[in-house]
């Protein structure tokens, strides 16, 4: 058989689905953006333009979801990777217990984000008949019971940024203790013989030998926070824009479905953003890591 | 004498100052130990707590002296839970199953066949990587909705069953098998569908294993797809049922029941990683990130 034909046969299958799920939605999502006035169900547009992106920039929910989004970025991204650096650091110190420990922070990976965000969501909602479990420790240190699931901005936001962290803190730790393992112990050995401090030799030598992999963590955990939306979900229910808590991506599905949905062109206008806000980030990421190794 | 002495009691000093170091170290962990597992320990205990006993706990109380499986039986016949969990099960073996197909093919066709424009075409593959998701999710929900495809089993395994990432993986392992084996097999006038089967295939068990576990738990826990494809419960998912039992089920206040739901998603996929620990962890370390 001819070696092309072959090669095209064996490939047909994924040709076939990435054509329509992927490269096809690509271009067709450009257009949606640009079409105005798309209306779902006759599938007709009024003309063509920039209406969509202004539109969806002005909308309070939008600039609302940005907020969110951007807060939970820049409350997340730094706590996770620094709390994972720190508790890896002190895997790799230990050996009794390890596999126990690493086994068990690994857990939240494999849960359904959805059904433990219920038991988060009980654990700090104060219902009439009970504060929840979180208030009662607040009380016992002399604190007011606040609701953190119905109550104040803040206190859903910490929620939010806690259950996230939670959520995204085994993967970190993972990466960060086959990285520390993989540093070439005679590197230790020899600042030992030359008497150097641990903190001297954790700042001089660990840091700067696993700092590709932090640079990495520290990337994907962006796109990642960027992406949030099954956490919220979890958290605060479907609506999330009655919760004040809703995220970019809530945003653009909460536009193609559901009560307010049927809006494909604002949905695609609001991921074209979220993308070009997600690439920039990765770019000037990807800047500052080459300029300082 | 005095220098002996000296240098005992620095000896003494070093040891308590290492002794201090490890209670403070396995502190610290163990504090994360109990972040992690308290929210699975206080679904458990809530599961079996009756209706009324939690209900009347204003403070909540950290044992339960009269376990009850009421709500178990609760939570499968006040909402359909076995239903979710029969269509997530039909979801996760097809959709594994039918990517399998798809990325052993092209991975072979990358690793082995060698026609024309096979590195344009790879890296062509390899950029589609960075396309988010949300992307394409717009127009695939307009082209299943088109389709007629909504509230099938069509519609919500079709556009999840090829993974770049995966070929990519599946492909570097394909080129460290030798050549010689393929050259050999050819010359018995072995075809290449048989030689992969036969021999590519059992060569590269571990990491297919791996691919199939990672994309088991993906789909355990999708959750997007199915709500924006789904809206008739006989088609929900786990994570959807779960959402749907948080909104409309049992009556709101049901909280044990709610959690006895929680309890029984969760252990499927709990007993799966205890039991494949380190080829979980090692599949995940080399490429999986959450979401």
């Amino acid at each position: 058989m001819n070696k092309n034909l072959k090669g095209f046969l064996y490939l047909l299958p994924a040709l076939l689905f990435l054509s329509v799920f992927m490269i096809y939605p690509l271009i067709d999502v450009l257009i949606y953006s640009f079409e105005e006035g798309y209306n779902f169900a006759s599938q007709t547009y009024k003309g063509i333009g920039l209406y969509n992106y202004f539109y969806v920039l002005r909308d309070p929910y939008f600039i609302q979801a940005l907020k969110n989004t951007f807060i939970i970025v820049i409350i997340t991204v730094p706590v996770s990777t620094g709390l994972a650096l720190v508790i890896a650091y002190l895997l790799s110190l230990i050996k009794p217990l390890r596999d126990f420990f690493q086994t068990v922070y690994f857990l939240p990976y494999v849960t359904n984000t959805l059904a433990v965000g219920l038991v988060f969501m009980i654990l700090f909602k104060k219902t009439p008949y009970s504060d929840g479990l979180i208030n009662v420790l607040i009380n016992a240190f002399g604190g007011s019971s606040v609701d953190f699931i119905d109550g104040p901005y803040a206190a859903k936001m910490f929620v939010m940024c806690f259950y996230t962290i939670w959520v995204v803190l085994p993967f970190k730790i993972l990466i960060l203790t086959s990285a520390l393992a993989s540093v070439d112990p005679n590197y230790y050995k020899a600042a030992k013989v030359d008497g150097t401090g641990s903190f001297r030799i954790f700042f001089r030598i660990t840091l700067p030998m696993i700092s590709p992999m932090i640079f990495y963590l520290i990337i994907t955990g962006f796109i990642g926070a960027f992406k949030a939306y099954s956490d919220e979900v979890a958290l605060f229910g479907t609506d999330l824009n009655s919760a004040g808590m809703n995220t970019i991506v809530g945003y653009i599905y909460d536009m193609l479905y559901g009560d307010s949905g049927g809006y494909p062109s604002y949905a695609a206008a609001a991921a074209l953003i979220l993308f070009i806000i997600v690439l920039t980030i990765t770019c000037i990421n990807l800047l500052i890591s080459k300029r300082k190794y | 004498m005095e220098e002996k002495n000296s240098y005992t009691i620095n000896e003494k000093n070093y040891r308590t100052v290492k002794l201090v170091k490890n209670i403070f170290i396995y502190l610290i962990l163990g504090l994360w130990a109990i972040i992690v597992l308290f929210p699975f320990y206080w679904m458990l205990l809530t599961s079996v707590k009756s209706y009324s006993a939690y209900n009347s706990e204003y403070i909540p109380s950290f044992f339960t002296t009269s376990p009850t499986f009421q709500n178990y039986i609760d939570a499968f016949s006040a909402v359909p839970l076995g239903r979710y969990f029969i269509n997530t099960i039909i979801f996760t073996l097809f959709t594994t199953l039918i990517m399998l197909i798809v990325i052993v093919l092209s991975a072979y066709a990358f690793a082995r066949i060698d026609f024309k424009g096979r590195s344009v075409l790879f890296a062509f593959f390899l950029s589609l990587m960075m396309i988010p998701n949300e992307l394409v999710i717009i127009t695939n929900f307009v082209t299943i909705t088109d389709l007629d495809m909504r509230n099938t089993y069509m519609g919500l395994i079709l556009p999840s069953v090829t993974s770049v990432f995966y070929i990519y993986l599946l492909k570097e392992n394909f080129e460290q098998i030798p050549e010689e084996l393929y050259k050999a097999a050819k010359v018995d006038g072995t075809s290449d569908l048989k030689y992969l089967l036969k021999v590519m295939l059992p060569i590269s068990k571990p990491t297919v294993v791996t691919v199939v576990i990672l994309k088991v738990i993906e789909c355990w826990n999708s959750y997007v797809w199915p709500r924006l494809i789904t809206d008739d419960p006989d088609y929900f998912l786990v994570s959807n049922g779960i959402q749907e039992i948080r909104e409309n089920g049992f009556g709101r206040e049901n909280i044990p029941a709610m959690m006895a739901a929680v309890v029984v998603v969760s252990v499927p996929l709990i007993v799966i990683f205890l039991i494949f620990r380190d080829k979980i962890m090692e599949g995940v370390s080399r490429g999986g990130t959450k979401g």
